[in-house]
């Protein structure tokens, strides 16, 4: 059976069709994205509550437990059922009161105190308690965090959580950990009710779930659906929301729609009110219908290609600069992908609080590229690609075609490269065999993303000693950066230490950075308020749907 | 004819197992390690605690050595448990159990499309005394077989479901919504069907009993549908067995263009997201429907064609009648 599938992804490559396995822009290695602000359409009029808001997810998700899911789809649907501790403002990247109405954290930066909101309950009727809170910490950090391992590793450090009385835990880490704050305005850390965290995690992917949100799950088909049913009690959205009370529309049909002409076809006809993953090509039957699509920039990493400095051509940090100058990051935008994204101009993408605009170093310089690769010795060979000692100026990449754009974007930059005289290949691989190649260190180049809306992300990228898919040695300017930025708690002095991280990763070509990876949703022209998060993953709390 | 059926069971059960051998020693062979996939798909990229990898991997026993995997994968499949999904924790069996009823709806409904549209532009070029419309009518076929499924499916939905709104673009919901992707998948069927009973028609209107027939006074339907159709469709059956295991293949891409749950889809994910149980527990399935199709196709042979004797197969060396019953058993 599994032989079919390679010869129709074959046949699809070549009528030029979207595969329709790569439908998922958003889940790079490291799944999604986003950009700031509400992008819902403006709402015109006075929001009409009832109805059904039917959307087409481009890929099946992984399950519906909010701690559990990586993927943008899987998380479009857990986030509705779930609230968290805060939440993050999309447009500040401010940390704001969400199931808490505030907190207290220590200089030190390993104890948070967390008072909560003593008028919420979870969809079964229990209250939300310090000890429900607590229980949910300790699951994520016992033996269910093998399940949970983004929730885990924002709890790295944990020691405790104490119930100093019904509404107010405090939690304690035993080192700083400027992160965890923002953590817990994550998906990954929402808290469920004593019932989920007791269940089986197997069972809460499958729909055993029970949050605090907006939205309760009818039903969930693996690799068919989902249907989420409006709770007529909740009242205690986040200050991010337009509004406080129960949400609009009674209920959200999720479908799993592959093809992203039929979503695109199905939104225009009316058998959608939005559907996610939209690709440039479907940008005008969406808008000749009336409809509009809605984009945000993914916080975190951007796309790039991030080299083993130990290998080849690419171990001399001159080299590793001149192929980033040589890199025409603003063509790469224009010419394969559509205006929702941007060139990358830092490390971090532009909507990462923290991020720093390096543009300046990024910048298009060929001539400088070809003097540089001059000075350290790569001479133009008899084939136009550049020579050194018989070695050829060569680099790979190694690349999970996960995001559609990624090859066209990856060609491009080869044919920019060889203007230069050096030799791109280009490795495709499925994500499990980049993932094992990410081990074994059998790579020029890693391309890949990753989102979270803060800056801690480099961290857990970049440093000489977790993970180390540069393959350096300790750098002085560089490892110190990044354990300091854990323990910073004045907010300026960290965003100016994750500055200088960024800074240095650029200088050294830690990584050569390409483009900002985004979320593309198209909405029918009745639909309104569908708005993104912090971290470019969808809201439905504000939508609603025009009636008749 | 008892004996016949138990050989067939036996050969049946080889098949089995040969399908959860190879299978397992195929993935197992993959470069990349289960657990590794498994979180990399929730933990979006972050480093994850080595002991927690460790303590997954011996949950699913990944940590055990290969031949006691194999063994133990074997023995489960014996008794029905065909392990837990990587990527959703659900049972193997009740994913499959879910989807397998949807595609074995829209497989049946294709087949029946396939022999009937098939059947019938074989007939009716066979039957015409139009050179045109023969010419026109055999040119048919060739083009079902090269036009691509997706292609199809897209083209499909753009007219009746975009444009004039006849049908559902995605969904499992109802008998509308089964219309297009069956149209989409059962092409490639009735082209072969089409082709492979147009030759049979020709070298039957060509035997001695059609001159016969005619010389008794038969007319010309009578002489096709007594005669001629009768003798040109065994062929047909013999292809039906392998039909039937192009129309699972198939449903890959229809599900997957019409947004069906189903086998196509289950496969398509699991392979993607290598989730190795349940492309184990696919195979399997796979394997055994199409050992159970192809019984049945023997079986009909001697309902068909009193000629053939399914005994013979077992001792094919005692009449030629035998012999010849043995080389369209292996056909099918």
């Amino acid at each position: 059976m599994p032989r079919t599938t390679p010869r129709w992804r074959h046949v699809a490559a070549v009528a030029l069709l979207a595969p329709a396995l790569a439908l998922a822009a958003c889940a790079g290695p490291g799944g999604a994205a986003t950009q700031g602000g509400p992008a819902g359409a403006a709402p015109t009029g006075d929001p009409t509550p009832g109805g059904t808001l039917r959307f087409a997810l481009g890929a099946s998700p992984s399950g519906v437990d909010p701690q559990q899911v990586g993927t943008n789809v899987s998380i479009y649907i857990a986030r509705q059922l779930a609230d968290s501790l805060t939440d993050q403002d999309p447009k500040t990247g401010e940390i704001v009161p969400w199931l808490a109405t505030s907190w207290d954290v220590s200089d030190d930066l390993t104890t948070f105190t967390f008072h909560l909101r003593d008028d919420v309950t979870f969809s079964d009727g229990t209250p939300l308690t310090a000890t429900t809170v607590k229980a949910n910490l300790d699951a994520l950090t016992g033996p269910f965090g093998a399940s949970a391992p983004l929730a885990a590793s924002y709890l790295a450090g944990y020691q405790g959580a104490t119930v100093v009385d019904d509404h107010t835990v405090t939690v304690t880490f035993d080192a700083p950990n400027a992160q965890f704050l923002q953590a817990t305005s994550t998906v990954s850390l929402a808290i469920l009710s004593d019932a989920s965290v007791g269940a089986d995690a197997a069972a809460r992917l499958q729909g055993t779930i029970v949050g605090s949100g907006p939205f309760v799950l009818k039903s969930y088909t693996q690799d068919q659906g989902a249907v989420l049913t409006r709770r007529a009690d909740y009242g205690w959205a986040s200050a991010v929301s337009d509004h406080e009370g129960p949400a609009y529309v009674d209920e959200i049909d999720f479908s799993i729609v592959p093809e992203s002409g039929v979503r695109a076809g199905g939104l225009a006809s009316g058998q959608f009110d939005a559907v996610g993953d939209v690709l440039p090509q479907d940008v005008q039957q969406i808008s000749a219908a009336g409809g509009s699509v809605l984009t945000r920039t993914n916080p975190g990493v951007t796309f790039v290609l991030q080299p083993n400095v130990t290998r080849g051509f690419l171990a001399d940090v001159a080299v590793r600069r001149a192929v980033s100058q040589a890199i025409n990051r603003p063509e790469l935008v224009d010419t394969v992908l559509s205006d929702a994204f941007k060139p990358a101009t830092s490390v971090l993408a532009s909507t990462t609080p923290g991020y720093t605009d390096l543009s300046q170093d990024l910048a298009f310089d060929p001539d400088a590229a070809k003097a540089a690769l001059d000075a350290a010795g790569w001479k133009p060979g008899a084939d136009g690609i550049r020579e050194k000692d018989g070695q050829k100026a060569t680099f790979d990449v190694v690349y999970a075609p996960l995001f559609t754009g990624s090859q066209a974007v990856l060609e491009l930059a080869q044919q920019q490269l060889r203007a230069v005289g050096v030799d791109l290949t280009l490795r495709q691989v499925t994500p499990a065999e980049q993932s094992a190649l990410d081990k074994s260190g059998d790579y020029d180049t890693y391309y890949y993303n990753v989102t979270r809306a803060d800056g801690d992300i480099l961290r857990t990228q970049f440093p000489a000693a977790e993970g180390n898919r540069n393959r350096r040695p300790a750098d002085p300017a560089l490892d110190p950066l990044l354990a300091a930025e854990l323990t910073q708690s004045d907010a300026a002095q960290r965003a100016d230490t994750i500055a200088q991280a960024q800074r240095q990763i650029v200088d050294q070509g830690y990584a050569i950075p390409l483009f900002e990876l985004a979320q593309s949703i198209g909405v029918g022209a009745k639909v309104h308020g569908v708005t993104f998060d912090a971290s470019s993953r969808l809201l439905f709390h504000d939508a609603w749907v025009e009636q008749g | 004819m008892t004996r016949y059926v138990l050989g067939r069971v036996v050969a049946a059960v080889a098949v089995l197992w040969a399908a959860v051998t190879v299978s397992f020693v195929v993935l197992y062979l993959l470069p990349s390690d289960p657990v590794s996939v498994m979180l990399d798909n929730a933990s979006a990229g972050q480093t994850v605690d080595p002991a927690q990898a460790a303590a997954l991997r011996a949950q699913y026993g990944f940590d055990r050595g290969p031949v006691e995997q194999y063994l133990s994968q074997l023995g489960h499949t014996v008794t029905g448990d065909l392990g837990t999904s990587l990527t959703s924790g659900a049972p193997v069996r009740t994913l499959i159990a879910q989807a397998f009823p949807q595609t074995a709806a829209l497989a049946a409904f294709a087949l029946v499309l396939a022999v009937a549209v098939g059947g019938g532009t074989a007939v009716l070029a066979s039957w015409t005394r139009s050179s045109r419309l023969r010419g026109l009518l055999l040119a048919l076929p060739p083009l079902g077989v090269a036009v691509p499924g997706f292609w199809v499916g897209l083209l499909l939905l753009q007219l009746f479901s975009f444009r004039w709104y006849w049908f559902p673009a995605v969904g499992n919901d109802g008998f509308a919504s089964l219309v297009l992707p069956a149209v989409t998948l059962a092409i490639p069927g009735a082209a072969t069907v089409a082709q492979v009973l147009s030759q049979g028609l020709g070298a039957a209107w060509r035997s001695p009993y059609v001159e016969t027939a005619f010389a008794k006074g038969a007319s010309r339907g009578r002489v096709l549908g007594r005669h001629v159709l009768r003798n040109a469709v065994l062929p047909v059956l013999t292809v039906l067995g392998v039909l039937v295991g192009q129309l699972l293949a198939g449903s890959v891409v229809a599900e997957t263009v019409f947004s069906r749950q189903g086998f196509g889809r289950l496969v398509e994910q699991a392979v993607t997201t290598q989730d190795i149980p349940v492309v184990q527990g696919l195979v399997v399935v796979a394997a055994a429907v199409f050992v159970v199709v192809n019984l049945a196709v023997d079986l009909a042979y001697p309902l068909l064609d009193p000629r053939i004797d399914l005994t013979g197969v077992l001792r094919p060396r005692r009449a030629p009648a035998a012999r010849r019953t043995t080389a369209l058993g292996r056909a099918a």
